[in-house]
């Protein structure tokens, strides 16, 4: 688009917010009852849905089976009105495969697979709208699927995108901000430990800007924590006060 | 489930009461809520107990076909995730989401359902296509009558862009969009059936059966129904085999029960419409 600018000189992107200002996130636990754990989060106009069975005996062929720890499985379907052109496959698509590969390396950092042998996770993760950032928020409500499904994990894991325009760093793109082409980064953080669970970067960047646009987006990643871990607390605290304690 | 459910269940069921206290023909909590998902022309997310079906619909712009040159056309898409049972991951849920689309166009596929020649821009060259997209995403029995429901539902959100076809000197046609975002058609959807599903356990039918209910019976019959209660379709499904009285029996409850089901759709989605777009979205949060 001509003219467009991604950040204006007033220091404001495209939708108004500041550069390492994140969207409004508003998330809930618990979305389906027949799911061991589901999650349901909205991060700016992107809505994902992630639903987490397990564990459980392995399905398919035993040979699979580790002998020692949980295999983890992971599935990326993004509906097909998901996105502003209507897209022909729901998953089975290599973005998809791609996707759910990255899904279960970022969750295989982080759940305590030893405590389960010889079983499978399964983690399902739905976007239902995409306008940039789908890898951050399925992470995100799959991180809040995990913690409601009651397997054990080592930390919580908490992503989000950063990108850099005009000498600075913006956290949270929004699609506009993606289809713009400029470089990318993913990240998927451990908080606590400020381990990095996934990094992936698309496009150049310059060597010497890496540290600043890895510094926003683990800025991001830690605010991201803060909401996710208010969530989990406001369930607990309803759910025990159905339970009448 | 085990025997000693399987009849207990037949015992009670022949008392009009179910294993959840409703009687035969007494359908689960129905939540609708339509405009949930904002990159569709119109969509709805419909909650039947613990079954709940996402459907968008997006109106594209093409040819028609050859055989209706002057009308429109609706495809219909079934996705059943895998959030609904492990079962569906992969192509595991693509026999179930074909059945299903299969018996959509089926339903559909006749002049009154839905007025296909306003979907029409110009007879032979444009036309608008509304790909009808259900996604399964929860499942507790009754599949059906819930995707009718909500395809229903997002039907009547659908607003179509108004168009106009210009045409110049040398004949060659372009196509306007017009100026205005709130300019738009919709679709009238009183004609649009809604399915009830009847299940026979032992010797009588229920309506909206449950998962459990569902594997007791061994026969059901799925009925079409307008809102003035003609029948469009009617489909029987299942292993087992039902007797010529108990389906007219079966067709005579659908249809009651299809009459007061799209009453209270239609009066559900006139109130919600009445609210305006200062509406409060619930959507997965409430």
């Amino acid at each position: 688009m001509a003219g467009l600018e991604l950040l204006s000189d007033q220091g404001y992107r495209v939708d108004g917010r500041r550069a390492g200002e994140l969207r409004r996130i508003q998330a809930r636990m618990g979305v389906f009852a027949q799911a061991d754990g589901s999650a349901y989060i909205e991060q700016g106009n992107t809505k994902a849905l992630a639903v987490v069975y397990g564990p459980h005996e392995i399905r398919g062929s035993r040979a699979r089976a580790l002998p020692d720890r949980a295999l983890v499985n992971c599935q990326y379907s993004s509906a097909t009105f998901s996105t502003g052109e209507r897209k022909r496959r729901p998953h089975g698509d290599r973005k998809s495969c791609e996707m759910g590969l990255q899904l279960r390396q970022t969750f295989e950092a982080a759940i305590l697979t030893q405590l389960h042998p010889r079983s499978q996770i399964d983690i399902y993760v739905q976007v239902l709208q995409a306008d940039g950032g789908t890898y951050a928020a399925c992470v995100n409500a799959a991180t809040l699927a995990v913690l409601d499904a009651g397997v054990p994990m080592r930390d919580f894991v908490c992503a989000c995108s950063a990108g850099f325009v005009d000498s600075t760093a913006l956290a949270d793109l929004s699609h506009v901000e993606e289809a713009a082409g400029g470089p990318q980064l993913a990240l998927a953080l451990l908080p606590a430990s400020g381990q990095i669970a996934l990094l992936e970067m698309d496009a150049r960047l310059h060597e010497d800007h890496l540290e600043s646009v890895l510094e926003a987006a683990a800025r991001a990643a830690r605010d991201v924590h803060t909401l996710l871990d208010r969530v989990v607390r406001q369930h607990v605290r309803e759910a025990s006060v159905l339970l009448g304690d | 489930m085990t025997v000693l459910d399987y009849s207990r269940s037949l015992e009670q069921i022949s008392e009009d009461l179910r294993v959840d206290g409703r009687g035969c023909e007494d359908y689960r909590c129905v939540e609708v809520e339509t405009d949930v998902v904002s990159n569709t022309s119109g969509s709805a997310r419909v909650k039947l107990g613990h079954t709940d079906i996402l459907v968008g619909v997006k109106a594209e712009m093409g040819t028609p076909k050859l055989e209706k040159p002057d009308e429109g056309y609706l495809e219909f898409f079934v996705d059943c995730s895998a959030n609904a049972t492990p079962e569906f991951e992969g192509r595991g849920g693509d026999d179930l989401g074909t059945e299903i689309a299969n018996t959509l166009y089926r339903i559909f596929n006749n002049k009154s359902s839905v007025d296909l020649k306003s979907l029409c821009i110009s007879p032979r060259e444009h036309c608008w296509i509304l790909y009808v997209d259900v996604l399964l995403l929860e499942c507790d029995g009754n599949l059906f009558d819930t995707i009718c429901i909500a395809v229903k539902a997002a039907l009547f959100n659908t607003r179509i862009p108004r168009v106009r076809v210009l045409e110049d000197e040398e004949g060659s046609k372009d196509i306007e969009l017009s100026d205005d975002p709130y300019d738009c058609i919709r679709l009238s959807v009183e004609n649009v059936p809604c399915i009830v599903t009847l299940c026979k356990i032992g010797y009588r039918h229920v309506v909206d059966a449950t998962l459990q209910e569902e594997a007791c019976s061994l026969a059901s019959l799925l009925v079409s129904v307008t809102s003035t209660g003609v029948v469009t379709c009617m489909r029987k499904v299942g292993k087992g085999s039902l007797d010529p009285e108990s389906i007219f029996e079966m067709m005579e409850t659908g249809k009651r029960v299809g009459k007061v089901l799209h009453a209270s759709l239609q009066s559900v989605l006139h109130k919600e419409e009445s609210l305006g777009p200062k509406r409060q979205k619930v959507g997965f949060l409430g």
